[in-house]
């Protein structure tokens, strides 16, 4: 079991599927599957009229970029997300984190 | 270079067809035996700094598409039947040289139009292409109001006497990190919606750069829901078409409330108090009737825009297709001018082509600068609309595109015998009235297609199609603003070429002078990037970027230390020397020389007739990130994320006319009907509804008369034109036409 994890900062995340198609370059996934997949969540708010949010999840397919990782490199949904608001490390450093951020979440996907 | 495993590795940057977009990021290109097997963002390149984007990720499968047009193709059935067979790069040049000289010699240069689409790579070769043939007919066909940045980019030249763009740190090397920078209190971001995609040289995550690490707050100008105005400060929610009068509404409470900056107006700017008196007849209660945003969230946005400090303005196409969108942009470069925001660190920075080095040039000055004088004002005299409007000949040395339509069908006042089309599917693309496009088009003698794959347009009209390299596959070179880039040459795909490459043979075929001037179109970005002091090779070595060097492409405070002038002095590159609030080139060029609103040629005020009849508010050409205008349909990565040709319906709507989510819709006016999937969003208005552009299907059948759907999906048939700005810029109807659903009842549509 890998003692790393990915938090994300939803906030942050606008949806543009960058890491989806990272991580099908990155492992040779056929469309329709990938390591990550993006949600999107439209709904009346409460500070807002419509709140729009996403939610990138980390699939079974995620192996969190075992071989990049190894070599020092960040994962490749990491590396590319357009809003730098994926992190990836320790879960208990990423735990730290977390506790700093609100509307955040925090992944082990293995 | 080398990395493991025979892994060679290209840093690059981006342009153009691959990614599709207006581009500049830094890209690494992973090949092995000549193959791209990999792209990785190059995290020593500022722009993006290790980021990418989806479609630049699917780059692979663009590339090595099995439908990906890889040779020279000539039309052997008849025109339309999709019938076409290869032949050599010599043999289709040797033809086109010979038809087009034929052409010229019969009815002059200006019979042959040369179109491209929207910003991109395209703009140098295709200039110098037309220039060298002799014609002065480029044009953006049928982007109805030439509504993409021209009238921007007019407004501001003629204000300021130069352009402008937000500032998110992008002429430092440093960025953010940079101490120079200071991020904007507030972003005010108009007709935009930045994420999904890097429109005009601004890499649109740069905002969400500012809000994440520098707390910017936004204040957002959209009509519909997105993620950012979920995210904003303030959503003022405007009617679409209608921000020429909410621009003049915040003018009106900045400067009743005495919120403007009383000293950089008094030092920098004349016109003030004719721009105040104009801002009288725009109070925040009649714009509030006119827009639908209520009073108090004018006053408030206002307010918080005009007393942040540094507040930037970051603005997208919806300013352009505003009706007179030349005004409406003039209008907003007045926020920020009458704010003080011009040229300081997080404000709206005076933008030029990076070192001085021109690509891709925008104006009738620069257009001067390479081709003299003498060749422009010839061009000039026969240019299409140059007679009627004076911007075509004034600003920016392009054919107008309602009009070049017109005269191609009419023959009137000279005939057009042919088209160059580069890189520009414009029947699934910009085209509006696209049937009438289709038609006129069709009576040319001859047309060229230079592409990447077939599509509506090769296959309706081309008599060549040539096959044009992404930019994995060429060598070229960018200045859009910062910085300075070039594009190498990883690999090669077939028998594609570089459309430098492809239009520099064509011009010395048509023009011995090239020759003589130039070896090799290596020979000529040199002498291009010769204002740089640098060489295609070293800008490679260097990693194939450069930020501009202190100086007059280089940020802050320009205007005060006398690097924008000609003479030297300091100020600003007009005739006063100061922002001209009230333009004395607009003047000149008979236009209103302040800024004024017009009601949208449709809608439910100017046109209450129709509006009973079509109730609703067609808002297209919304971005997503996985396409780019009618590009990337074929591409499996991209294409599974947006499968189908989506229109955005609110549930209130959809349930008044019996829809559900996953029917499908004709939208439908005066003009035709367009197939639809229905998807059901609270992000549009209940009077509104909103859909992608650009859709095509490349999985059906291209020969006529299917064309690959395109009549069932092409929203742009449904625009009606000519658009009808008095400046002749701005004003297509693209976000502003009325229209009705009706549903499809078919098992699948
Ligand atoms: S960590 Fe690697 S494997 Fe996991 S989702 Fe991201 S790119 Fe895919
Ligand atoms: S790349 Fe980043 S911003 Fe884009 S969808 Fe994925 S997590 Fe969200």
């Amino acid at each position: 079991m890998s003692r790393h994890g990915l938090l994300i900062d939803y906030h942050y995340c606008t949806g543009c599927q960058t890491c989806e198609v990272a991580c099908q370059q990155e492992h040779g996934h056929p469309p329709g599957q990938s390591g990550i997949k993006v949600t999107e969540f439209v709904m009346k708010g409460r500070t807002k009229p419509v709140i729009i949010d996403h939610l990138p999840f980390p699939t079974e397919l995620c192996i969190l970029c075992a071989g990049r990782t190894s070599r020092g490199e960040l994962p490749a949904c990491v590396k590319h997300c357009q809003a730098n608001c994926m992190q990836f490390g320790l879960l208990p450093e990423l735990l730290e984190e977390m506790l700093k951020r609100p509307r955040t979440v925090l992944f082990r996907p293995r | 270079m080398k990395r493991d495993k025979g892994i060679q590795e290209f840093k690059t940057s981006t342009w153009s067809a691959g990614a599709g977009c207006h581009g500049g990021c830094g890209q690494k290109l992973q090949v092995k035996n000549g193959r791209l097997i990999k792209v990785e963002g190059n995290e020593e390149h500022p722009w993006n700094q290790g980021r990418a984007c989806p479609r630049v990720l699917a780059l692979t499968q663009f590339m090595y598409h099995p439908d990906r047009l890889t040779q020279p193709l000539k039309r052997v059935g008849a025109r339309g039947e999709g019938k076409f067979a290869p032949i050599s790069w010599s043999e289709a040049y040797d033809f086109c040289e010979e038809k087009l000289k034929a052409i010229r010699d019969r009815d002059g240069a200006e019979a042959v139009v040369f179109v491209q689409g929207t910003g991109r790579d395209i703009g140098g070769p295709i200039t110098f292409l037309a220039n060298n043939y002799g014609s002065p007919n480029v044009s953006q066909l049928g982007l109805s109001g030439q509504s993409c940045y021209t009238p921007r980019l007019a407004a501001m030249k003629s204000t300021v006497g130069d352009f402008c763009v937000f500032d998110a740190s992008q002429f430092l090397e440093k960025r953010y990190d940079d101490p120079a920078y200071s991020y904007p209190e507030v972003i005010l971001v108009w007709g935009a919606n930045p994420p999904p995609t890097c429109a005009d040289g601004f890499f649109g995550h740069w905002i969400v750069d500012c809000m994440r690490r520098g707390g910017s707050q936004i204040i957002c100008i959209e009509p519909r829901h997105t993620w950012l105005s979920s995210r904003a400060k303030y959503h003022l929610q405007l009617r679409p078409g209608t921000d020429g009068a909410l621009a003049l509404g915040m003018l009106n409470v900045i400067i009743q409330e005495g919120l403007y900056d009383q000293a950089f107006v008094e030092r920098w700017t004349v016109g003030f108090d004719r721009l105040r008196k104009r801002v009288q007849e725009y109070p925040p209660a009649r714009v509030a009737a006119i827009t639908w945003v209520p009073e108090e969230l004018i006053v408030a946005a206002a307010r918080l825009y005009a007393t942040a400090k540094p507040a930037g303005l970051h603005w997208g196409l919806a300013v352009d297709m505003a009706p007179e969108g030349t005004s409406v942009a003039q209008a907003l470069t007045h926020l920020w001018s009458i704010t003080g925001n011009v040229d300081i660190p997080g404000g709206n920075v005076i933008a030029r082509p990076s070192h001085g080095v021109t690509t891709y040039p925008y104006t009738t000055e620069e257009l001067v600068a390479l081709f003299g004088q003498e060749h422009m004002d010839r061009a000039s005299q026969k240019r299409i609309g140059a007679d009627r409007y004076p911007m075509v000949k004034g600003f920016r040395a392009w054919a107008h595109p309602d009009l070049t339509i017109e005269q191609i069908d009419s023959g009137k006042p000279y005939p057009i015998r042919a088209a160059w089309i580069q890189s520009a599917n414009l029947l699934a693309g910009q085209a509006a009235r696209t049937k009438f496009h289709y038609e006129a088009l069709k009576k040319l003698e001859f047309v060229v297609v230079v592409d990447l794959f077939h599509n509506p347009t090769t296959m309706a009209l081309a008599d060549i199609v040539l096959p044009a390299a992404t930019f994995a596959e060429k060598d070229s070179f960018r200045s859009w603003w910062a910085p300075l880039g070039v594009i190498q040459k990883a690999v090669q795909v077939g028998e594609c070429k570089s459309d430098w490459e492809i239009n520099f043979e064509m011009a010395r075929r048509l023009n011995p002078d090239v020759g003589r001037r130039y070896a090799t179109v290596m020979e000529l970005f040199n002498r291009r990037l010769a204002n740089a002091d640098t060489t295609f090779d070293q800008m490679v070595a260097r990693g194939c970027w450069a930020m501009p060097p202190e100086g007059a492409t280089k940020p802050y405070r320009r205007h005060e230390r006398g690097l924008l002038r000609p003479d030297g002095s300091p100020g600003f590159n007009t005739p006063s020397g100061k922002i001209e609030l009230w333009s004395t080139a607009f003047e000149g060029w008979g236009l209103d020389p302040l800024p004024f609103y017009r009601e949208p040629a449709q809608s439910p005020v100017s046109t209450p007739e129709l509006f009973a009849k079509y109730p609703l508010i067609l808002i297209s050409g919304s971005r997503i990130s996985t396409l780019f205008h009618s590009e990337h349909r074929m591409i499996p990565w991209l294409r599974e994320k947006h499968p189908d040709p989506l229109v955005d319906i609110h549930p209130d709507t959809a349930r008044d006319s019996g829809l559900r989510e996953g029917d499908w819709v004709y939208i439908e006016n005066d003009l035709g009907r367009v197939r639809r999937k229905v998807k059901l969003s609270l992000t549009v208005h209940p009077q509104m509804i909103n859909t992608v552009h650009g859709w095509w299907m490349p999985e059906e059948e291209g020969a006529e008369p299917h064309l690959f759907g395109v009549w069932s999906y092409q929203i742009n048939q449904l625009i009606p034109g000519p658009q009808e700005s008095g400046s002749g810029f701005g004003g297509g109807q693209y976000k502003t036409t009325l229209v009705r659903l009706s549903r499809i009842n078919e098992e699948k549509g």
